[in-house]
């Protein structure tokens, strides 16, 4: 009996963890079974999916449908959009505070940053920053979010008690992505047009690090940092280059470049399986995600899901 | 963590009591009247350019807000006939940082002035090859890319389609002689064939009878992969299109055109100025609008990176290796060293959608191959740069 529930858990398809893909040029979610590499639903979103993270639980999906100017909320189980929230116009980019209510939305034709919560539907605030708000960030303990605005090239920190913000720095031209890492104690913000990868101190924003990349037969122009995910141990960073079609992946501590990972074409944002032995990364131009051994640094597979892949979340479903 | 301190000091930057920097900026226009076109379909709007000079700073102000840096646009719009000069006086009396749209004569009479010495002008509407070159001033950048940038875009595609015949039809205007010269040039560059080679003359109404006369005009053309056109004002070349006596592809100011900025463009965050352009503009951005906002932008990059506001500091700023513009066209632009020109990747478009951007692949470069596009350094005439 209690074999036959087993191998009947097996069978389901429910029982993979997974990687839903943001299509945004689709109009959909593609979602990618971690176990066989295959994409095993496709789900229609609004338009223009763009960021997309899941709540604390894996119950809810959020998605920046952009041109439909909304945040979706979505059954991961029937892949039903359950309601839309507030979002402000052109949602691009968004992180979901640790409390696992407040989104921070970035909004990129409107230089605001809106704070909406997910419970009551409402927004909290809205903050002016720079033009084209992209990236978005909050730290671990939940007191500092971070905006990155590509045209006005900062990073703006707000105080999350009071919503408002407390400093504003400059970094290389049109920064797309940030992230905290060491428990909080630094900001990374990556450059697209810069090249670069800036590392700052929270405690104080200077500047600790600035880290520049280089391929052999690829212009300087075109190795574009944009998306960045740590490891679990926080000790290597994979960053994905754009145009260059490569991730570096960077030592966190000494803030190094070990290696360089082709990958699929204008490559964009990626995601961690659960277990954190598989990288996914979404490649705009090419249509697909390839998907990284982590402890071989190698791609081992392309899959493909819709055009224009944009964002990836993991959606952990077994053992749990 | 937030100490209260550092919250505090941090909060005193952020919302500075008063501006710790003025960046003053002149638009300096000199009108022209238009030259009489046929068609009715697309007016020429009154504030190109200047719209995006307006954009450009409001982008600039945006930034400044967050360290305490003022920006202010004084726009000078000098009628056809009326005395540019002296209101280039009057702006250069106020701020040694111009935005200049004029033709290249006006230009160089501009740069020339006494009062415009150690002050920086950012061609942002003339595209003649002379001002990259032998006539090139040391005090006059160039925003808006130039016919030789134009040609070579074309040309290169022309290469790389293996579309090797080409002929040339030019119109009788300065802009028209001044394109096909420069087309001419980078025919012979990339090794093209100009297998015709022929001037368009008004002496009727093409309007009601293209369909008789552009076949005649066109017969007697040797074999061709592609017809080029040198229609700056719009002119003519509309009415050729599909009424040529072979069938042909047309390239140049009308069909397949190499253009420094286009309403096609939506990729490499395209689509986000194009619609901060439309909300305040009330129009699609065009070619001039785009090098006057990139004029703009790059006077704003300068001020922001460097904390100063004078032509000097700003000028080798803008020529050093350090500064880049993030230009929406997917790569940094910076500034040639040698004239002063704004390097750029140059996308090719026809009305409804991106063909390609150049420079293609294949087309290399010791430096960047951004340089393949236009006169490179070894080809200019342009002395006035002279570095040290």
């Amino acid at each position: 009996m209690r074999l036959a529930l087993c191998l009947a858990l097996l069978a389901s398809p429910a029982f993979a963890d997974e990687i839903w893909v943001t299509n945004e040029k689709d109009d959909t979610i593609s979602v990618i079974d971690v176990a066989t590499l295959e994409v095993t639903r496709t789900i229609p979103t609004g338009e223009r999916p763009r960021g997309l993270t899941f709540s604390h639980d894996f119950s809810r999906l959020y998605i920046c449908a952009s041109d439909s100017d909304a945040v979706q909320v979505m059954d991961p189980v029937s892949g039903e959009i359950l309601h839309d929230l507030p979002s402000g116009e052109d949602p691009e980019q968004f992180v979901l505070h640790p409390d696992d209510r407040r989104l921070y939305i970035a909004n990129e034709d409107d230089a605001i940053a809106t704070v909406v919560d997910v419970e009551t539907r409402r927004v909290i605030a809205q903050i002016d920053v720079g033009i084209e708000p992209e990236g978005m960030a909050v730290s671990p303990d939940g007191r500092i979010a971070i905006t990155t605005s590509e045209t006005t090239n900062m990073a703006h920190w707000i105080d999350t008690e009071t919503e408002t913000l407390f400093a504003n720095t400059l970094v290389d031209s049109r920064p797309r992505h940030a992230e905290f890492a060491q428990a909080g104690s630094q900001l990374w913000v990556s450059s697209e047009i810069g090249g670069t990868v800036t590392v700052f101190a929270v405690d104080d924003q200077r500047e600790l690090a600035k880290i520049r990349f280089a391929i052999p037969n690829i212009h300087r122009d075109r190795i574009q940092p944009v998306g960045f995910e740590f490891s679990a141990d926080e000790k290597t960073v994979f960053v994905a280059l754009g145009p260059a079609n490569h991730l570096a992946v960077v030592n966190a501590e000494t803030f190094e470049v070990e290696d360089y990972i082709l990958v699929g074409r204008r490559v964009w944002h990626m995601a961690f399986s659960p277990d954190r032995k598989l990288l996914f990364t979404t490649n705009g131009v090419s249509g697909d995600v390839t998907v990284i051994d982590v402890g071989r640094r190698e791609a081992i597979k392309t899959i493909k899901v819709g055009r224009f892949p944009w964002g990836a979340a993991a959606r952990p479903t077994s053992g749990g | 963590m937030l100490r209260p301190l550092a919250l505090l000091a941090s909060l005193a930057l952020a919302v500075p009591a008063s501006a710790e920097l003025a960046v003053r900026v002149a638009w300096l226009e000199q009108s022209v009247e238009q030259p009489p076109i046929l068609s009715n379909l697309d007016p020429v709007p009154g504030d190109l350019g200047l719209a995006g000079a307006r954009l450009g700073l409001a982008d600039d102000a945006k930034t400044g807000r967050f360290l305490g840096h003022a920006y202010a646009l004084d726009a000078h719009v000098v009628p056809p006939g009326g005395d540019f000069l002296a209101a280039a006086r009057a702006a250069l009396a106020q701020t040694p940082l111009l935005v200049a749209k004029a033709p290249a004569e006006t230009l160089l009479a501009l740069a020339d002035l006494p009062e415009a010495q150690g002050a920086l002008i950012l061609n942002a509407s003339a595209q003649d090859d002379a001002l990259r070159g032998e006539a090139c001033r040391a005090n006059l950048l160039h925003a808006i890319p130039s016919y030789a940038m134009r040609a070579d875009a074309l040309s290169q595609f022309l290469t790389v389609r293996r579309w090797t015949d080409v002929a040339l039809v030019e119109g009788t205007h300065p802009g028209d002689r001044a394109f096909a010269a420069a087309l001419r040039r980078s025919f012979h560059k990339f090794g093209l064939r100009v297998r015709a080679d022929e001037t368009w003359e008004w002496n009727a109404d093409i309007r009601r009878d293209a369909g008789r006369e552009t076949p005649l005009f066109t017969q007697g053309f040797a074999a061709h992969d592609v017809m080029v056109v040198a229609d700056e004002a719009g002119d003519f070349a509309r009415y050729m299109m599909f009424n040529t006596w072979r069938p042909a592809i047309m390239a140049g100011s009308e069909g397949l055109s190499p253009i420094a900025w286009s309403p096609a463009l939506e990729q490499w965050g395209a689509a986000q100025l194009q619609s901060r352009f439309e909300a305040l503009a009330g129009r699609d951005m065009r070619a001039e609008d785009y090098a006057a906002w990139a004029a703009v932008r790059a006077l704003g990059e300068a001020a922001t990176r460097t904390g100063a506001a004078d032509a000097d500091a700003l000028r080798a700023y803008l020529l050093s290796d350090a500064f880049e513009l993030a230009g929406f066209k997917g790569r940094p632009m910076t500034f040639r060293p040698w004239n002063g020109q704004l390097r750029q990747p140059m996308p090719l478009v026809h009305p409804r959608a991106l063909v390609a951007l150049t420079p293609l692949e294949g087309f290399l470069h010791p430096r960047s191959d951004l340089d393949t596009l236009g006169q490179d350094e070894g080809e200019s005439g342009c002395r006035a740069f002279a570095r040290d």
